[in-house]
């Protein structure tokens, strides 16, 4: 089973757990470690200097998603800014009512706020989705009650990489004067993103999707919203989040969203282009497979299927062993008894959503590495199918 | 997250297949769980001469199985009722936690093989009177 490793490659197809850093990025955060240094609060040179880093890396950001500098929150990440945004607006507009919407499908940093925020009291409606991982538009109406303060819909889903109608969903939530937060974090740099056409309150991004460092995030969060603040403490992010400035972090932040905004045509012309490669071999190339999302609607690196009588662990030690990087919604990598929400949300049999298999595509991954990881997976199905008493 | 020794059974599992007019077959597990394993014996005057899997399931599965056969096969049908899923997690140097219900699938599976062989033949097997198969937890 080990099969012929005289050509093994090192394939890394997890992008959307986490991106390596640029080279370019990297080099941006440096200075901010070794000389420019300083806290950006206090009021010498050296505090100026870091004040001016994190002021360019939040116009950056800004600019890319077309909103103000003074809307942007830089944070620890995109659980973080999830957390802020549900908790934040749930405390501050508690007096208006105690209704929030999200799908099932949705990150944990939401459902499990989410969770958290019933036991305040506050009522959650999670709305179900189609096969493919889709909102229903009417289902969200019908959803809407004169208590309801916030919608919180997913941009793209991490798992099946379906892309949410959010545009519609924020007209929706506009004309019935409700906060729409979107988690935006599998988008974010892999979509053209403009707040004012999405019609978003609140929305997540985080810089380790985006060939950023890990720890760093933000929220925007549009003027004249009400919310809480996160963190008690220092004037740090207009006093909404405290903490001194994750420094190099956040220029590299600045480096990698600039750079990916730059690049956005490109970089999805060239990942559409594997991607589309990769779903076609693999649909042809092995029976009893099923493509997990939206056919169309889809994020440009992600590519999910089920394996029919096979399991998604075994599935991945395999592929692992011949050094490509993966990953699974089965229970035995989840570490729970089901499979994951999402592909339970979506309909799909227990036995089959075990056998689930997410390979998602990035900047580095070349047309080799496809031909490569098709023409092993090929082999590795068949040879757990023969292990199989299903098949 | 796992020894060698699982690694190794995993990625060469030993005994794979099915045996045809075997003289007992079990079976265990289900689909919705994420592990069925179907184990196959051919014996011979009370002695396990041949042992057989096919499982679905994670690594640790594949790996309990194949483990579970090796040790079983030309052992008497006596050694096999006392061996428990304690023996097959030692001889794969441990399991993760959450994993050892994969060992207890695999006794589980040779004991129902077992049973098989005794309804067929019409035989007792000292010490499966009470045998019930498990309900499994991760």
């Amino acid at each position: 089973m080990m099969g012929d490793d005289v050509l093994k490659r090192n394939v890394y197809l997890d992008y959307s757990a986490t991106t390596p850093v640029k080279k370019e990025v990297f080099e941006a955060m440096v200075p901010y470690y070794t000389e420019n240094f300083g806290n950006p609060s206090s009021i010498y040179r050296y505090g100026r200097e870091a004040k001016s880093v994190v002021d360019k890396s939040r116009e950056i950001i800004a600019g890319t998603i077309n909103a103000s500098t003074n809307e942007i929150y830089f944070c620890a990440g995109g659980s973080e800014a999830d957390n802020w945004a549900l908790k934040g607006i749930a405390e501050a507009n508690a007096n208006k009512g105690k209704h929030i919407i999200t799908s099932k499908i949705e990150h944990h940093a939401v459902l499990h706020s989410c969770e958290y925020l019933e036991t305040r009291g506050f009522e959650v409606t999670y709305l179900d989705v189609d096969e493919y991982g889709m909102v229903d538009l009417n289902d969200l109406k019908n959803a809407i009650r004169k208590d309801t303060i916030l919608i919180s819909i997913m941009y793209v889903n991490n798992e099946v990489g379906t892309v949410q109608p959010i545009a519609e969903i924020g007209k929706i939530a506009k004309e019935n004067g409700i906060y729409f937060h979107t988690d935006a974090v599998q988008s974010y740099g892999h979509i053209k993103i403009d707040v004012e056409k999405l019609g978003v309150d609140l929305m997540t991004i985080s810089s380790h999707k985006i060939y950023g460092p890990k720890g760093v995030g933000a929220l925007y969060i549009r003027k004249g919203t009400k919310i809480n603040q996160f963190i008690h403490g220092g004037a740090q992010e207009r006093s909404m989040r405290a903490g001194t400035e994750n420094l190099a972090a956040i220029a590299g932040f600045g480096k990698a969203a600039s750079i990916a905004d730059e690049t956005l045509d490109e970089h999805r012309t060239r990942l559409i282009a594997l991607r589309d490669k990769m779903i076609n071999e693999i649909s042809s190339r092995i029976g009893h497979v099923k493509l997990n999302g939206h056919p169309t609607e889809r994020h440009p690196g992600n590519v999910n299927f089920c394996f029919e009588f096979i399991e998604g662990e075994s599935l991945l030690l395999l592929l692992d062993n011949q050094g490509i990087a993966a990953s699974s919604g089965s229970a035995c990598t989840s570490g729970s008894l089901d499979p994951s929400h999402v592909l339970m949300a979506l309909g799909l049999p227990h036995e089959i959503a075990h056998g689930s298999l997410r390979l998602t595509i990035g900047d580095f991954t070349t047309e080799e590495d496809v031909d490569y990881t098709v023409e092993k997976l090929v082999g590795i199905v068949e040879k757990l199918r023969e292990i199989s008493p299903l098949h | 997250m796992y020894s060698e020794k699982v690694m190794d059974h995993f990625m060469n599992p030993r005994n794979v297949g099915e045996i045809e007019n075997a003289d007992g077959v079990g079976e265990v597990g289900n689909p919705q769980c994420g592990d069925i394993m179907k184990i196959f014996l051919k014996i011979e005057n009370d002695i396990i001469v041949d042992a057989k899997f096919k499982t679905f399931g994670c690594g640790s599965a594949i790996a309990s199985s194949s483990m579970a056969t090796e040790l079983i096969k030309g052992k008497s049908i006596d050694e096999v009722v006392s061996l428990t899923n304690r023996a097959v997690v030692e001889a794969l140097d441990g399991l993760p936690p959450k994993k050892v219900h994969c060992s207890v699938l695999a006794e589980d599976a040779i004991k129902v093989a077992l049973m098989d062989y005794a309804k067929k033949n019409n035989l007792n097997i000292k010490g499966l009177e009470n045998f019930k198969v498990r309900e499994h937890e991760h």
